[in-house]
């Protein structure tokens, strides 16, 4: 059994700028998002201990290439990417139709891993579009996941309580963050990453029209207005005085 | 635009949603699955809800939810769909937007009629930012938790619906209610929010005897609920936590990352206690003390 892990590459966050009100992207390194390598390291445990392959899946720009080795190196053993400009920040809309079509192309596909959200947008419709496209069944906010030969027993975590579910594979699971702890590749681990196989294809490879689709049209995307005080306090009756002179003790 | 149709499985949230769609349109329209006390809600909250009862449809299928809905949609020609953005609602939300040829707008913060166009806010960036979109066609927007009031009395109807499902692909086999923690972060006034500084569980009570000193309740950074499990997730602040605007804010040990600062940015006066001088929260604060948190509870126990 093969397990698909879709990964997005995003900005690294903690880079980003911030100038009249604006954010800064140029320069900004890309990253693989947070919770997507909780996703990856979901797929190597069970990789590990009952076989198979963990193929990565990514769809953006040429950068993809680069970024994806960090998957590479922290276990995954092979590539899947769809490289193309017009994937840079494009419409979840779109990405799913990309993601569905080409795990179409991968042979026996078990499961099929995202992260909760993605770091940068945190919306969370990609794999719920790409269960429909499928036409599989897909459990969100996974907490754990048991394989047994054909079916996966899901602990679901909602905001009351956990939710305990079996499924007939191939099924899609939306892992959460604290699913597990991500390991940290190893100096040789990312040597080797390069060498492992990476299947690239471009968009017009795939046989899915692009038009037609929903718009989402940005208005604005702004910082908030933040003027905070920032004085520096140096003691814990300091800390108190400047909290009664504002009026909130 | 003929209404719009609301869904979520929670009746709180669901009677959000009508106050939500009152502003895009007067006809609310509402879908209830195997509840009946939901329906008899929604009704008496002014929408005009279809019931669905059905032995083989379970809300935990978001596959076949959404196979529900579209023929709820088909029968009142309406192509705007609310959600509540929450977890059982997101996960619907790109499925249904996928069925219906929607574009999809989740964890909406407000929304605003501007003509012909539904501007939706939600954070971008990790929170760094706010967006403001909107989404050309039809569209599934999912809305969070108590962004909206809940509607008042209205004068609704209840019709029950047939839909046809295919087999269920999905079982619940169990369900364990979470300990409840009834605590709501976001009433609070004051907030003393703890972070991973903090050194051990033990020493949690020494924080909320200072919440009770203070009158106010604890708040904690996501890891401290979600990874380390000291605190129930009611209470994080943050991006996939609540948005809180207390008058005070005394942050304790929290480094201050985006998706953690958007749900503080709001409180009126921010103080922070962390020993890195340099930390990201000293940007958002008004009062900064570079110290032990540990040793500057313990002096705010004694003195308060
Ligand atoms: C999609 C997504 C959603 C997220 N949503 C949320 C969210 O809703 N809420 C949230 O909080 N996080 C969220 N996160 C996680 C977030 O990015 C940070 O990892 C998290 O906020 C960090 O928590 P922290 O500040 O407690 O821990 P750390 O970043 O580890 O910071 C600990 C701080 O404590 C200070 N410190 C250490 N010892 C002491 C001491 N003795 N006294 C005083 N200070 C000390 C350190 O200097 C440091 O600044 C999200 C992440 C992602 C990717």
């Amino acid at each position: 059994m093969n397990i698909v892990v879709a990964m997005k590459q995003i900005p690294d966050l903690q880079q980003i700028r911030i100038r009249n009100r604006k954010p800064v992207l140029d320069g900004v390194p890309a990253a693989l998002g947070i919770i997507d390598k909780n996703a990856l390291e979901a797929a190597v445990l069970i990789k590990e201990s009952q076989g198979g392959k963990v193929i990565v899946l990514s769809a953006g720009n040429e950068e993809v290439e680069e970024t994806v080795k960090e998957a590479l190196a922290a276990g995954a053993d092979e590539a899947f990417l769809v490289l193309d400009d017009e994937l840079d920040g494009a419409d979840g809309s779109v990405k799913a139709l990309v993601l569905a079509e080409a795990i179409r192309k991968i042979e026996d596909v078990g499961l099929i891993l995202f992260g909760e959200g993605s770091g940068d947008n945190y919306s969370g419709q990609v794999g719920s579009r790409v269960a429909e496209l499928l036409g599989l069944p897909q459990v969100g906010y996974a907490r754990s996941i048991e394989i047994n030969d054909s079916s996966a027993v899901i602990v679901r975590s909602l905001e009351d309580g956990d939710e305990i579910i079996e499924v007939s594979l191939p099924v899609i699971v939306n892992v959460l963050g604290d699913i597990n702890e991500p390991r940290i590749p190893s100096v040789t681990q990312i040597l080797k990453a390069g060498k492992k196989l990476k299947e690239v294809l471009e968009l017009e490879d795939l046989a899915i029209d692009l038009t037609g689709l929903p718009e989402i049209n940005m208005v604005s995307n702004l910082a908030p207005e933040t003027d905070r005080k920032q004085v520096k306090v140096s003691s814990v009756d300091e800390l108190l005085q400047a909290l009664k002179t504002e009026g909130v003790i | 635009m003929a209404g719009v149709l609301v869904y979520s499985t929670k009746q709180g949230l669901a009677l959000e949603l009508i106050s939500a769609a009152r502003k895009i349109d007067e006809t609310v329209w509402a879908v209830s699955i195997n509840d009946d006390n939901l329906a008899q809600a929604l009704a008496a909250a002014g929408a005009r809800v279809f019931k669905i009862s059905n032995p083989d449809l379970t809300v935990a299928d978001t596959g076949a939810v959404a196979a529900a809905i579209k023929q709820v949609l088909d029968k009142v020609n309406t192509d705007v769909v609310l959600l509540s953005s929450d977890r059982r609602g997101k996960e619907l939300a790109g499925r249904l937007a996928q069925v219906i040829g929607a574009g999809c707008l989740t964890d909406v913060t407000a929304i605003n009629v501007e003509g012909s166009k539904i501007e939706c806010q939600r954070n971008a960036l990790g929170g760094a930012t706010i967006a403001t979109q909107y989404i050309e066609g039809p569209k599934v927007i999912a809305i969070r938790p108590r962004a909206y009031e809940a509607a008042g009395a209205g004068n609704g109807s209840v019709e029950e619906l047939a839909v046809e499902i295919k087999g269920a692909a999905i079982k619940v086999i169990d369900f364990k209610p979470k300990a409840a923690d009834t605590v709501n972060i976001e009433a609070a006034e004051i907030l003393v929010a703890v972070g991973q500084g903090l050194s051990d569980e033990a020493k949690l009570t020494d924080i909320q005897d200072l919440a009770a000193r203070l009158g106010g309740e604890v708040a904690c950074s996501k890891p401290l609920a979600t990874d380390k499990k000291w605190l129930s997730e009611e209470r994080i602040i943050g991006l996939s936590g609540k948005k809180c605007k207390p008058q005070l804010a005394l942050l304790l040990g929290i480094s201050g990352q985006v998706q953690f600062t958007v749900g503080i940015r709001d409180a009126r006066v921010i103080a922070a206690i962390n020993t890195d001088e340099n930390a990201a929260i000293n940007y958002m604060a008004d009062y900064i003390m570079q110290a032990d948190l540990h040793d500057v509870i313990k002096e705010l126990n004694e003195k308060l």
